[in-house]
Formats: C-alpha cells, sequence, structure tokens
C-alpha cells in the first residue's frame, strides 16, 4: 500500500492504522512495540512513540507514532523522504526537493540560510566561498571548533550532510564576480546573496537584475549589532527579487555582526526561498 | 528667477524625491553629493538598472527618475 498522509487517516479512517518510521501499518487491538520490532527492524535498540522514549513491552493504541530506530544507522533515503512528507504540507516536500538554490558567501547568512534549507529538503544547494574557517567567525556562523582551517565549502557540506545525507551539495571555492555570477548560478532557481562585502553585494543584485533576469533572488543589507528585532525587514525589489536587513547598520567597530539579529536576517532570506519556490506550480 | 527658466539647474526624482542637479552631471557625481561610494549601490535610471561602469558616463537629464539601492557591509 502507498503511502498515505497521517492526518487524513486521523480524520476520515479511525481505528485501523499506526505508523512504523512513518509508514502506515494494520493495527490490532493489545499489539504490542516488541511485535512491530519483530516484523519491521528486529534491530531496533531505541524505541520512541509518539515522541517519546517507550520500551518494547508498550502496549499500542490506534493512531500511534513508533520510531524504531538503531543507534548511529542512518535513516535511508525513502525514510528521510517519509518523515519530511509528513512533517510538511503535501505537495510542498515535492517541490522542495526538486529545487536548486544557490547561496553566495557562507558567513553569518549563507550557512544559517543553508541549514535552514537542508533541514526543509532542498534537494540540491550549491554553495560559494573562498574563505577558511577562523575562530572569529564561531560567534555567529554555522562551524565548530574542530572545522577552524578547513575551507568554508568543505566544512558546511560535511555539516549539512550530517543534517540530510541524500542532498547534492555542490561547492564554489573561489572568489565570485559578476561573470563568476552567472556562470555559476544561471541555473538555479533561486539565488541568495549573502556576501560581507557591500561592495560585492551591490554587484551581485545589479548582475542579477541585468544579466540573470527572472531568477528568484533574495539579497541582505543592514544586519549587525543588537537592534530591534522588528528592524530587520523583508522589501521586495522587483518580480522575485527580495532585500532583507534594515538597510543601514552596517558591519564597523562598535557595531558587530552577532548571531541573533545576523540569523533573523538569514531566516528571512530562508523563508523568502521557501515562498519563492512554493509560489510556482 | 523661477527653476524652470534657470539653465543651471535641471531637476529629477531620486528615490521618490525631487532634487536640483546642475546639467552635465552623470550618476556618479549625484552619488558622491549623496555621501554614497558609487560601488556599493545599484541604481536604476527611468526603468533600466545600470551597469557600474555606467555610472562615469551616464548623463543625468531634466525629469530623469532614479531609484537607488545602497548597500552595507555584513553578513
Amino acid at each position: 500500500m502507498g503511502y498515505v498522509y497521517p492526518f487524513l487517516w486521523e480524520v476520515y479512517v479511525a481505528n485501523i492504522m499506526l505508523w512504523v518510521n512513518e509508514r502506515s501499518r494494520p493495527f490490532s487491538e493489545g499489539m504490542r512495540l516488541a511485535d512491530l520490532i519483530a516484523s519491521d527492524k528486529p534491530e531496533a535498540d531505541l524505541l520512541i512513540v509518539n515522541g517519546f522514549p517507550v520500551t518494547a513491552a508498550t502496549v499500542l493504541v490506534d493512531g500511534d507514532h513508533c520510531w524504531l530506530i538503531r543507534r548511529g544507522e542512518i535513516p535511508s533515503i525513502e525514510e528521510i523522504d517519509f518523515l519530511l512528507h509528513a512533517r510538511h504540507t503535501p505537495g510542498v516536500h515535492e517541490r522542495v526537493k526538486m529545487a536548486s538554490v544557490g547561496i553566495m558567501g557562507i558567513g553569518g547568512l549563507g550557512s544559517a540560510v543553508a541549514v535552514a534549507l537542508a533541514r526543509i529538503g532542498v534537494g540540491r544547494l550549491l554553495l560559494a566561498d573562498f574563505d577558511l574557517v577562523e575562530p572569529t567567525n564561531l560567534n555567529r556562523q554555522h562551524y565548530f571548533i574542530d572545522q577552524i582551517g578547513m575551507a568554508k565549502t568543505d566544512a558546511l557540506r560535511d555539516t549539512l550532510a550530517r543534517i540530510n545525507p541524500h542532498l547534492i551539495i555542490d561547492v564554489i571555492n573561489e572568489r565570485l564576480n559578476a561573470a563568476a555570477i552567472v556562470r555559476h548560478f544561471g541555473e538555479v532557481d533561486v539565488l541568495v546573496e549573502c556576501f560581507d562585502d557591500a561592495v560585492m553585494k551591490a554587484e551581485a543584485l545589479r548582475t542579477a537584475l541585468t544579466d540573470l533576469k527572472g531568477i528568484g533572488y533574495i539579497g541582505a543589507s543592514g544586519v549587525a549589532g543588537y537592534g530591534d528585532n522588528n528592524s530587520i525587514r523583508t522589501s521586495r525589489i522587483a518580480a522575485r527579487v527580495y532585500l532583507v536587513g534594515d538597510g543601514e547598520s552596517a558591519a564597523a567597530p562598535g557595531q558587530g555582526l552577532m548571531a541573533p539579529l545576523v540569523g533573523i536576517a538569514a531566516h528571512q532570506q530562508a523563508n523568502q526561498v521557501l515562498r519563492i519556490l512554493l509560489a510556482e506550480a | 528667477m523661477p527653476d524652470y527658466l534657470d539653465e543651471s539647474v535641471m531637476k529629477i526624482v531620486c528615490n521618490g524625491e525631487e532634487r536640483t542637479v546642475a546639467p552635465g552631471n552623470k550618476i556618479v557625481d549625484l552619488l558622491r553629493e549623496l555621501g554614497l561610494e558609487p560601488d556599493t549601490v545599484v541604481v536604476e535610471c527611468n526603468g533600466v538598472v545600470l551597469k557600474r561602469e555606467e555610472y562615469d558616463t551616464h548623463l543625468l537629464t531634466e525629469g530623469s527618475v532614479l531609484e537607488l539601492i545602497r548597500f552595507v557591509g555584513g553578513g
């Protein structure tokens, strides 16, 4: 039997199903978790029902969501697919999975955008940066102590693979300019500008508006400091083109870049990517 | 003398606000007057987004409508 969305069953068909690793299974009165372990995953050593750890002796009730996990095992591509299907509104996952998103610069903004998009299952990410991970990055960028000295592109690719090993992550380890932006990102569905440098930010938007017309594009400007949460806004510049930030708060001595406000901006960018992707059938 | 008779002054609209500039001024002159570093600004002039190299040659004309987007660093 094919996959069925849980909420539909909960509404229309009572008393016949439960869910094992997000796949439907027939339910019968008096079933114990041990029965499912035997039939579905004998090697499971971590048992979760409706979000709580339980033992194999647990008696199940109709509609239970059971996860049978072997510690340290990577879920199959099908299991992750089912999981994302179940967590996202029907139809959303397919479109997100087919999408290709470019991220220019993977510092404070770009690394957080990439993590958010990887978690929702964007099928292909194209990451560009020329920097190495430095200790000063760790106050806001999604890197770790043991990654200091690595190329950011390699470090972030490793991290994203730990979130979802089935995504396609391509990297560009070079300094971009207008010509390189056109060459590398001409085929993506949405391009996210996460540069640090104001000159490159302007160059990228100019390029998008002249040489990549029609592309989905989300830039950023004004994300430094710890100003009012709601000063970070998403503004429409043209069809499918947006800018995020307060437009003013430059990174400067006395006004550093910090994880919270940069994170607010990055997640506005990531959500705008999703909005653009889902606005298109 | 009213502005419209004064050939030493030209009216343009910049981000929705009317401004006067001297005839012969180019995009780059206006940006400098506004205290903006041209490399960090995206300019749309009469509906057309300009390339950076055009800032130095593109003459402002009477009634030009400009939209400027200025970027600040940090990301």
